[in-house]
């Protein structure tokens, strides 16, 4: 069986919990909450005023930029409130605030459930809908879906790669979402095939999901071009160079783009919402997150409307379970501990919940490093996280580029590894921080020379 | 009615989750690994190899402790790790069993004290420390630390064990003269491969090394890389240099089951702190113990050199460490 060749660690997948558990729609809230940065990228701009009324599926913010993604309303009410608003993580941002009425629809958007299988717009038209839509990557970066599916001149995307990994431990979203909507997968596939204009597409899923594997094969089996490949278990399978090296065996030089390869990789998820999107005429306006941890009550897949606090979808899954310790935004290793989940909404960057027990939220003491080298064995693109650690204690900057501090992909496998409980990437991040400051200065000094 | 339960939410940066691998876990299975080489030694050695390892172990610990509270001043204490357990442990390995208790002492003090706090404990120093204190006593206490025991079955006397000379005094002599009637002075293959000759406490048992380190493999522990591209480079420079006389497959047996080559291609060399990061760092650092070994064995001044071997390739450790290992999306190293 398939996987990728450079390091790589074996967590507990942990998700018997929410595995399986049908996907159960969330009640609309009362006020909906809607970040304008729910994308990597410049944040959206809002195009409605204070006091207007809007139907599920309005565009409530434009795209900020090349690298942005809009915002449609996933309410139907009125704008209550353009404003300051802080994230569970402390991060200020804007936000729109709707006041719920009803739930009223834009006439154009499909919601029967009938499938629609044939697709005859041009590459163009399904890029713009899908720039429309909304669409970013659901599987946690949420890089804008359109901005990849237009390679830069000179590039050609050769194979669509579908990623139905989820590789972090806990999180089942992606996994039920094949189970249930997978006629509605490939179809979206075949979409972005034609929007790529590439003949061969791939789905890796891991094989601790034996039923998504065989259902998808199934389905694929009529298809021309698409092929599920399962995949051994191993994390970070599911980040987009490590899926890539799994799938085709093609490894992404350090610094480029997928693209670089041939290779354009898609989450399950965000295939879902292209096929909404251009079949069904609606925009991203709700995902399904996994509520999920050792003594949730009702751990679940929940379709939640954006905007929608999280407080409610916790309500759904029975609460804050006791002796909590922490509340993450995400699955256990790449996931954000949240500080507080008041005036937190369900956004396109939150794929799941997790509550561990306090006993498991506390992080053991350091000890010396021992030089065991495990953090190197571990890690899945090949660096030296003990050393670039340490380096960065120093401010030794650099060295950190010098040794690809910037090739980091933040997946936590060094930390989950070391035996003596160091906190390598908490020296990490702020080098590749500070190196990347550095990085885009030298750009914007030589740039200024070249005038 | 959500919020009963929250009272205090922990943040901390990702990743929430760890193996649950230890340094400590990683000492007590090493320490575990060399209990079935222990076991024979205290069958062929007797009451000198508790002995030995007692002090030794003790020694250890209380040295360690007593530089970290008085001299370090640390709040807290490191010998619950158990890496001072295993340096006493494996500085007993290295000893013959019938050596006075005192000379054990201080080659535990000078395994720990010089060997390893001078330089902040564990993880900071450059070379292993049990070695540090055998060369120690090697050099300061040259006959006691080559008068071997010879194994009689279970030995209930701990100092006037019966003594004889190890299969590599013959070997080098059968190497350096081409006098071949030294053969026949040699214990059996079968014998050395047991552990039924004469040597250090813990190095004579070959079969239990083998055992232990491939269990150290098999939990993750250590990896292939040292102990292979030892015991690869000592056969082949063996195996070129077989004097008149022998066979090549009987003296590559010999030199690969004598001495204290398995226990330390296994234990010794693979030792985390003084060992290289990279897999290729790794297979420069074991062709480099292999090599030297067996120019030190072939023409040094000692029959046995996999100390010095080990303790030269620890000072090349920084170097080595030079080499990165295989970036991803880099070509692939020549």
């Amino acid at each position: 069986m398939k996987t990728f060749k450079i390091g790589g660690v074996h967590p507990r997948d942990n998700k018997q919990f929410s595995a399986h558990q049908r996907i159960t729609e969330c009640p609309l809230p009362k006020q909906a909450i809607i970040p304008l940065v729910q994308h990597i990228g410049a944040p959206a701009q809002a195009v409605v005023e204070v006091g207007a009324k809007v139907k599920v599926g309005e565009l409530l913010a434009k795209a900020g930029g090349f690298v942005s993604a809009n915002i449609c309303s996933p309410v139907s009410g009125t704008v209550a409130k353009i404003g300051d608003w802080t994230d569970a993580w402390g991060a200020p941002g804007q936000a729109i605030f709707i006041d719920v009425q009803g739930d009223e629809w834009l006439p154009e958007i499909d919601r029967t459930p009938d499938l629609i299988r044939s697709c005859p717009l041009e590459p163009k038209a399904i890029i713009d809908k899908i720039a429309a839509a909304g669409i970013v990557g659901l599987g946690g970066a949420c890089f804008p879906t359109h901005v990849k599916l237009l390679p830069p001149p000179g590039k050609k995307a050769e194979v669509l790669i579908v990623n139905g990994v989820e590789c972090e431990p806990y999180l089942t979203c992606d996994h039920q979402l094949m189970l249930e909507h997978g006629e509605e997968i490939i179809v979206g596939i075949e979409i972005l095939k034609r929007a790529l204009g590439v003949d061969r597409a791939i789905i890796g899923i891991e094989n601790n999901k034996k039923d998504a594997i065989e259902h998808m094969t199934k389905l694929a089996q009529s298809k021309l071009g698409i092929e599920v490949v399962p995949l051994k278990l191993k994390y970070p399978q599911g980040g987009e160079k490590q899926l890539i090296d799994a799938c085709i065996g093609r490894q992404v030089p350090s610094g480029a783009l997928p693209i670089e390869v041939g290779a354009v990789v898609d989450n399950v998820a965000t295939i879902y919402a292209v096929y909404e999107a251009v079949q069904k005429n609606k925009p991203l306006i709700s995902r399904v997150m996994t509520v999920t941890g050792k003594k949730v009550a009702k751990p679940g897949n929940y379709s939640v409307r954006f905007g929608t606090p999280i407080e409610e979808v916790i309500a759904l899954a029975g609460g804050v379970p006791v002796d909590t310790g922490k509340i993450i935004g995400g699955g256990p290793m790449m996931g954000r501990a949240m500080d507080h989940i008041e005036g937190m909404p369900a956004n396109k960057r939150l794929s799941g919940l997790l509550f561990l027990p306090e006993a498991e939220s506390i992080r053991p003491e350091e000890e010396n490093c021992i030089r065991c080298g495990k953090c190197v064995q571990a890690c899945p693109m090949g660096l030296e996280p003990y050393l670039l650690q340490r380096m960065s204690q120093l401010e030794m900057w650099e060295d950190c580029e010098k040794h690809d501090v910037m090739d980091c992909i933040d997946c936590g496998c060094c930390v989950f590894a070391c035996p003596a409980h160091r906190r390598l990437l908490d020296g990490i991040r702020p080098a590749k921080a500070k190196v990347g400051a550095i990085l885009r200065e030298r750009a914007a000094a030589a740039a200024a020379e070249k005038k | 009615m959500v919020n009963d339960n929250m009272k205090k939410l922990i943040v901390a940066p990702a990743p929430h989750a760890h193996s649950g691998d230890s340094v400590r876990r990683n000492m007590l299975l090493v320490i575990l690994a060399l209990l079935p080489a222990y076991v024979v030694s205290v069958i062929e050695f007797g009451v000198g190899a508790l002995i030995t390892a007692a002090i030794s172990v003790c020694a250890c610990v209380l040295t360690e402790w007593l530089i970290s509270r008085f001299l370090l001043k640390e709040q807290r204490q490191t010998i619950g790790d158990l890496s001072a357990v295993l340096t006493g442990l494996l500085l007993a390995f290295n000893l013959p069993s019938s050596l006075d208790w005192w000379i054990v002492l201080i080659g535990a003090v000078v395994a720990i004290g010089v060997g390893k706090m001078t330089f902040g404990g564990l993880g900071q120093n450059p070379f292993n420390p049990a070695l540090v204190g055998r060369v120690f006593l090697l050099i300061s206490f040259p006959a006691q630390m080559t008068t071997w025991p010879v194994p009689q079955g279970f030995n209930t006397s701990y100092l006037d064990a019966e003594t004889g000379a190890t299969p590599l005094y013959y070997l080098k002599h059968i190497a350096k003269t081409g006098d071949t009637s030294f053969v026949d002075q040699l214990p059996a293959l079968k014998d050395a491969f047991l552990g039924v000759m004469g040597g250090s406490l813990g190095e004579v048992c070959a079969l239990a090394l083998i055992i232990g380190g491939l269990f150290l493999i098999c939990c993750r522990v250590i990896t292939w890389h040292i102990p292979v591209s030892i015991i690869a480079t000592v056969a082949l420079f063996a195996w070129i240099g077989t004097p008149a006389g022998m066979e090549a497959g009987q003296y590559v047996a010999y030199e690969l089951l004598s001495g204290g080559l398995m226990l330390g291609a296994f234990f010794m060399a693979t030792d985390y702190v003084t060992s290289p990061m990279s897999a290729w760092g790794k297979i420069i650092f074991g062709i480099g113990i292999g090599f030297i070994m067996m120019v030190i064995r072939t023409w040094g001044a000692y029959p046995e050199g996999m100390s010095f071997a080990i303790l030269i390739m620890n000072a090349c450790v920084p170097l080595l460490n030079k080499i990165r290992p295989q970036r991803f999306g880099e070509p692939k190293k020549k």
